[in-house]
C-alpha cells in the first residue's frame, strides 16, 4: 500500500504546479460562470430581444443620445461569456500565474455586463451614467480602503473603520443640522474619525490591546452610540424644527470645460467634492507612500519595526499617528454617507462598506491604486443592482443586493493571488 | 589635539540588572581608535546586554560611557548613531520588502523637496562601496540577496551614518568560511582607515585570527582581557566557562550495523513552492553519525521536514527500519522510534506556554504510561519530569516553571531528554546546539554519541563546521538542494568543506559545470 509514491515525475528546478492549485481554482469558477450565465440568457432572453447602451452628449436631453450602440442580447453575451470560458480553459491549464488577477477581474467586470445585458434585454440603458455611478459608490469604499492600509503599512490591523465612518457619518450630521452648514458637518466627521482613531491608536498601540478586539469595540460602540443619537436626538430634533433645516447635502461641482466632454466628464468632472477629494487621495497617498521619507518609514515600521527602531524612528509614536490620520479618511468617508451621497442619518448607514474597504485593501495587495482597482469592482456590484432594480427581469433582487458581498467573499477566499500583508501587522511592538 | 589620544571608547563599572539576574556587573574595558576588540562568552555571559547597552536599548543602572574622552549619555539608538556608534546586529535589522538604498537611507533619508532622493543616495552608497571593498546592489530587494550581502548592507548602513565605532555582534554565525575571510578582509580595511570594531564571537579561532585585544566576559563580568599572540584557543574557553572545555568530543570508532534512514532521490518544496531538496540519496547505519554540513538554506530544513513527514515529498522516498514513509503521518514515524531535535527550538521543539513537566512528555502523552484511555496520569508524568530534570541536569527552579521562562541552553536540554527518554532507532538533529552555552554544548555532545555508541543511526544537520567535524562519522555537503560530496570524516578538511558549501566541486570539474548552467 506504501509501496508507490505518487507523482511520478518532476521537472527540476522549475515551478511544479500540481493538484488543486489556484489558477485550476480560478479557471474551473470562470468556466462555471460562463456557463452558467450562457444558459440563463438563452433560456430567459428571446433571440430577437436587443440591449441598447446609450452614450449622452452631457447637457443635452436624455432622448438624444450622441450614440445609440444597439447589441443584440443573447448574440452578444454568447459571444464574450464564450471568449471567458475558453480564457478559463488557458488559466486553468496553462496556469499563467501573472494573469489570475486581471482574469477574476474580467471574470467579475463582465459577470456585471451580461447581467446589465440581461436587465435591459429590450429597452436601453445610459451607459456613463452606470460608470459614473461606479466612480461615486467607489468613493466610501476607496476611503476606506486608503484608511487601512495607512494604518496596516504601518503595522496596526484597523477593523474598527465601519465603526469611525458611522460616528463621523452620525456627528457630521449633528453639526451640519446645528450648525446650518453642512462643510462645519464635514470638518466635525473629520474630526469625529480622528479622535476615534485615537481612541484605537491608544489601545492598540499604546495599551497593547489585541488590535481585532479594539477595532470591534469601535464598531459595536459604533452601533449603539450612533443609534441611540438618532433615536434620542436626530429625530427628534428634525421633527421640532420641521422644514426650517437649512443644510443640504454637498453640492455637486462639475467641473467647467472637462464636464463638458463626452464620455470621460460625467465619469469624472461631474462629482460632489467628497469624490474629487477620494480621486485625488488615491494618487496622493500612492506618491507618499512610496516617494517621501513619511512613506519609507511607514513601510519599514509595517515590515520590521525592530530595523526601524535600531536607526532612530520611534515605531510606536508613528503608528500612532498614521492611526489617527487614517481617522481623517475615515471621518472623510462617514461625511459622505450622510452629507453628500444624501442629506440624513440612518441607523448602521454604512452597511458594512467599511468591511468591504478592507477587502478592497487586500485585493489591491495594501497598495493605493490597487486597493483603487478593488473598490471599483465592488462599487461596480452596488451600481448595477441600483441601476436594474427598476427592470423586472428574471434574477430576484435580492440576489443582486447580495452580489457585493457575494464578490468580497470570493476575493477574500485569496483567489487573487496570495495576498501578503505586511509582516508585522497586528504585533504590538516593545523594545528589547 | 593632545599627544595622547584618548580611547575611541571607553566604558566604566556598567552595571544592569534585570528581575531576578546581575545581567552586567561593573564591567570595564577600551576600545582604542583603530582596533578590533574582540567580546568573549557563553550565551548569557551579558555580551548582548552590554551591546545594547551601548546602542542605548537599554539603560545602565550603573557606570559611565566616554567616547573619545568625552562622557555621554546614551537614550536611544538615535544617539549612539549621533555618537557615531553603529551595530550590525545577530539577527540583521533589514526591512526584507524595501531595496538596498531604502534600507541603508532608512531613519537619515536625502530628500529634494518633500520625496526622496534616491540618486543621490544611491552616489553616496557607491562611493561607500568603493571605499570600504563592499560591493552591493542598491536597488535589488533585500530579501532576494544572500545573507552574506545582506551583512554587507548593514555594514554599509552604519558607515552611511558616519559610524567611527561598528559592533559587530556574530557576524560570521551565518557566514560560510569563504565568506567570514571576506568579512575579515572588510574588517582589516575598515580599521586601516581609522574606524574601530567590537567584534563579539564565541567562535575562539575566529576570535585569534582577528582580534587585537580579548575581552572575556563570564556571568555578567570581565574574567579577564588577553592579546591573541599571548593564547590559545584552550586557555580562552577555560575562561569563558572556568573550567576546561572538550572542544572534540571524545569518540571511538563507529560500528555501523544495518541501515536504518534510507534516502533516495527525494524532492521536496520549500515555503515558496521552490524545488528545496532536489534529489538527495543517502543513507544511515546503525550505529554511525551522518553529518549535513552547508549555510543555512540550502535545502536541509525541507530534507529534515520531509525525513520526520512534516513536509509532503514530491518525488523519490524515504524508509525508515526497513518500512516506508514517505507519505507517513509524522506520529507513524516518531513511533517507529525516530527521534527528533528541531532547528527551531522555541517554535517546533516546545510549548513555551506548557510547563517543563508537560514538554517532556509531548511526544508520549497520549500513551501508557503517561495515560490511561482519555486519562492523563499526572503523577506519572511528575514522576518522569523529576527523574528527567536530574538525569540531564536540566537547571529549573521547578518542574512546573514554563519552558519558555528557561535559557536556550535548558530549553535545548529539555527536548534531549524528551526524545532520548524513549526507545529510539534513529535520532534527527537539525542545529542541536545553535546559540547555546557552552557547557550545554559538551553535554548535547556527548548525548548524542553516547546514542550513536548505544546502536542508534544518528543524522546531524548544522551549520557549524565545527560541531559537524566533531561529532560526524561521514560527512555530507550540501548546496542548492544537492548532496556535493560524502566524506568520511578523517578526509573532511576545513577547507575542502569550505570550497563544497559554497558549490566548488574542483575534484570533479564535470559536477561544477552542471552547477554552473543550473545556479
Amino acid at each position: 500500500m506504501q509501496g508507490t509514491v505518487t507523482q511520478p515525475h518532476v521537472s527540476s528546478g522549475g515551478n511544479i504546479r500540481r493538484g488543486i492549485t489556484r489558477a485550476r481554482i480560478v479557471g474551473t469558477i470562470g468556466i462555471i460562470v460562463a456557463t452558467l450565465l450562457i444558459f440563463a440568457i438563452t433560456s430567459r432572453v428571446g433571440a430577437d430581444k436587443v440591449s441598447v447602451l446609450n452614450i449622452p452628449q452631457p447637457g443635452a436631453p436624455q432622448n438624444q443620445p450622441l450614440f445609440r450602440i444597439p447589441l443584440p442580447t443573447v448574440a452578444t453575451v454568447v459571444v464574450i461569456q464564450g471568449l471567458l470560458g475558453v480564457a478559463g480553459l488557458y488559466v486553468a491549464l496553462r496556469q499563467p500565474l501573472r494573469w489570475i488577477a486581471a482574469y477574476v477581474s474580467a471574470v467579475i467586470g463582465f459577470a456585471f455586463f451580461t447581467i446589465l445585458l440581461w436587465a435591459v434585454a429590450g429597452s436601453s440603458v445610459d451607459l456613463v451614467d452606470v460608470l459614473a455611478r461606479v466612480v461615486r459608490l467607489a468613493t466610501p469604499i476607496t476611503l476606506g480602503a486608503l484608511a487601512g492600509l495607512i494604518c496596516e503599512r504601518s503595522g496596526v490591523v484597523n477593523i474598527g473603520i465601519e465603526g469611525t465612518m458611522l460616528f463621523s457619518a452620525a456627528f457630521g450630521y449633528i453639526a451640519a443640522i446645528l450648525t446650518g452648514n453642512t462643510w462645519l458637518g464635514v470638518l466635525a466627521a473629520l474630526l469625529t474619525g480622528c479622535l476615534v482613531s485615537a481612541l484605537h491608536a491608544l489601545l492598540s498601540v499604546n495599551f497593547k490591546v489585541d488590535q481585532i478586539i479594539s477595532g470591534t469595540v469601535i464598531n459595536l460602540l459604533a452601533v449603539g452610540v450612533t443609534g441611540y443619537l438618532r433615536g434620542g436626538f436626530i429625530s427628534p430634533y428634525e421633527q421640532s424644527s420641521g422644514a426650517t433645516l437649512t443644510a443640504q447635502a454637498l453640492p455637486g461641482l462639475p467641473i467647467p470645460g472637462l464636464a463638458q466632454i463626452p464620455v470621460i466628464g460625467p465619469i469624472l468632472f461631474n462629482h460632489q467634492p467628497i469624490t474629487y477629494l477620494m480621486l485625488i487621495l488615491v494618487f496622493v497617498i500612492n506618491l507618499l507612500l512610496f516617494r517621501t521619507v513619511w512613506g519609507l518609514r511607514t513601510r519599514a515600521v509595517g515590515e520590521q519595526p525592530k530595523a526601524a527602531d535600531t536607526v532612530g524612528i520611534p515605531v510606536n509614536r508613528l503608528r500612532f499617528w498614521n492611526v489617527v490620520a487614517s481617522g481623517l479618511i475615515s471621518g472623510l468617508a462617514g461625511a459622505w454617507f450622510s452629507l453628500e451621497s444624501t442629506f440624513r442619518f440612518d441607523d448602521v448607514m454604512t452597511s458594512g462598506r467599511g468591511f468591504i474597504a478592507l477587502a478592497a485593501m487586500i485585493f489591491g495587495k495594501w497598495t493605493p491604486l490597487g486597493a483603487f482597482g478593488g473598490a471599483l469592482l465592488f462599487s461596480s456590484a452596488d451600481a448595477l443592482q441600483i441601476k436594474i432594480q427598476g427592470f423586472n427581469f428574471g434574477l430576484p433582487r435580492q440576489f443582486l443586493q447580495m452580489l457585493p458581498y457575494l464578490v468580497t467573499l470570493v476575493v477574500l477566499a485569496g483567489i487573487i493571488g496570495r495576498a501578503r500583508p505586511p509582516a508585522a501587522v497586528g504585533k504590538p511592538y516593545e523594545k528589547g | 589635539m593632545s599627544a595622547q589620544q584618548p580611547p575611541a571608547l571607553e566604558v566604566r563599572n556598567i552595571t544592569k540588572r534585570f528581575p531576578g539576574v546581575l545581567a552586567n556587573d561593573g564591567i570595564s574595558f577600551t576600545l582604542e581608535k583603530g582596533e578590533i576588540h574582540a567580546f568573549l562568552g557563553e550565551n548569557g555571559a551579558g555580551k548582548s546586554t552590554l551591546m545594547n547597552i551601548l546602542y542605548g536599548l537599554y539603560a545602565p543602572d550603573e557606570g559611565e560611557i566616554l567616547i573619545n574622552g568625552r562622557p555621554v549619555t546614551i537614550r536611544n539608538s538615535a544617539d549612539a548613531i549621533a555618537l557615531g556608534l553603529g551595530m550590525v546586529h545577530q539577527e540583521y535589522a533589514l526591512v526584507d520588502t524595501l531595496t538596498v538604498a531604502e534600507n541603508i537611507m532608512l531613519g537619515t533619508e536625502i530628500v529634494s523637496g518633500p520625496l526622496l532622493d534616491e540618486r543621490r543616495a544611491n552616489q553616496r552608497i557607491s562611493q561607500l562601496s568603493r571605499e570600504y571593498g563592499l560591493q552591493v546592489p542598491p536597488d535589488a530587494l533585500v530579501q532576494d540577496l544572500p545573507v552574506g550581502v545582506q551583512q554587507r548592507v548593514e555594514i554599509l548602513k552604519a558607515l552611511y551614518r558616519n559610524a567611527e565605532i561598528l559592533i559587530l555582534d556574530e557576524p560570521t554565525a551565518v557566514l560560510t568560511p569563504q565568506e567570514a575571510e571576506d568579512l575579515f578582509r572588510v574588517m582589516r580595511s575598515l580599521v586601516a582607515r581609522g574606524k574601530s570594531i567590537i567584534f563579539i564571537s564565541h567562535k575562539l579561532k575566529e576570535v585569534l585570527s582577528i582580534a587585537d585585544r580579548i575581552t572575556v566576559l563570564r556571568r555578567g563580568r570581565v574574567v579577564g582581557t588577553a592579546l591573541p599572540h599571548e593564547s590559545t584557543d584552550r586557555t580562552l574557553a577555560v575562561m569563558m566557562v572556568g573550567r576546561s572545555v572538550v572542544l572534540t568530543v571524545d569518540k571511538d570508532e563507529s560500528q555501523p550495523g544495518e541501515v536504518v534512514l534510507d534516502v533516495s532521490n527525494l524532492v521536496v518544496l520549500d515555503d515558496r513552492q521552490q524545488v528545496a531538496v532536489d534529489g538527495v540519496s543517502l543513507q544511515v547505519r546503525a550505529g554511525e553519525v551522518l553529518g549535513i554540513a552547508g549555510v543555512q538554506g540550502n535545502g536541509q530544513t525541507e530534507l529534515v521536514d520531509a525525513i520526520n513527514g512534516l513536509r509532503p515529498v514530491v518525488d523519490g522516498r524515504v524508509c525508515i527500519a526497513e518500512q516506508e514513509t514517505t507519505t507517513a503521518a509524522p506520529r507513524h514515524i516518531s513511533e517507529l522510534g525516530v527521534a527528533y531535535i528541531p532547528e527551531d527550538r522555541k517554535g517546533t521543539g516546545l510549548v513555551l506556554a506548557y510547563p517543563i513537566a508537560d514538554n517532556l512528555v509531548l511526544s508520549t502523552y497520549y500513551r501508557s504510561p503517561f495515560a490511561r484511555g482519555m486519562r492523563i496520569l499526572a503523577n506519572t508524568i511528575e514522576e518522569q519530569a523529576r527523574k528527567l530534570v536530574k538525569e540531564f541536569d536540566i537547571r529549573t527552579p521547578s518542574i512546573w516553571t514554563t519552558a519558555g521562562s528557561l535559557s536556550g541552553g535548558n530549553q535545548q536540554k529539555i527536548i534531549v531528554a524528551r526524545e532520548f527518554s524513549r526507545p529510539i532507532k534513529l535520532l534527527v538533529a537539525s542545529q542541536p546546539t545553535r546559540g547555546i552555552d557552552v557547557g550545554s554544548i559538551e553535554f548535547i555532545h556527548r548525548s548524542i554519541i553516547q546514542q550513536r555508541d548505544d546502536g542508534v543511526a544518528v543524522l546531524v544537520v548544522s551549520a557549524e563546521l565545527d560541531e559537524v567535524l566533531a561529532l560526524s562519522d561521514r560527512i555530507a555537503v550540501m548546496y542548492k538542494g544537492k548532496i556535493l560530496a560524502v566524506l568520511p570524516q578523517p578526509e573532511a578538511t576545513r577547507e575542502r568543506l569550505g570550497l563544497l558549501m559554497a558549490g566548488i566541486t574542483d575534484e570533479h570539474p564535470s559536477e561544477e559545470k552542471v552547477n554552473g548552467s543550473t545556479g
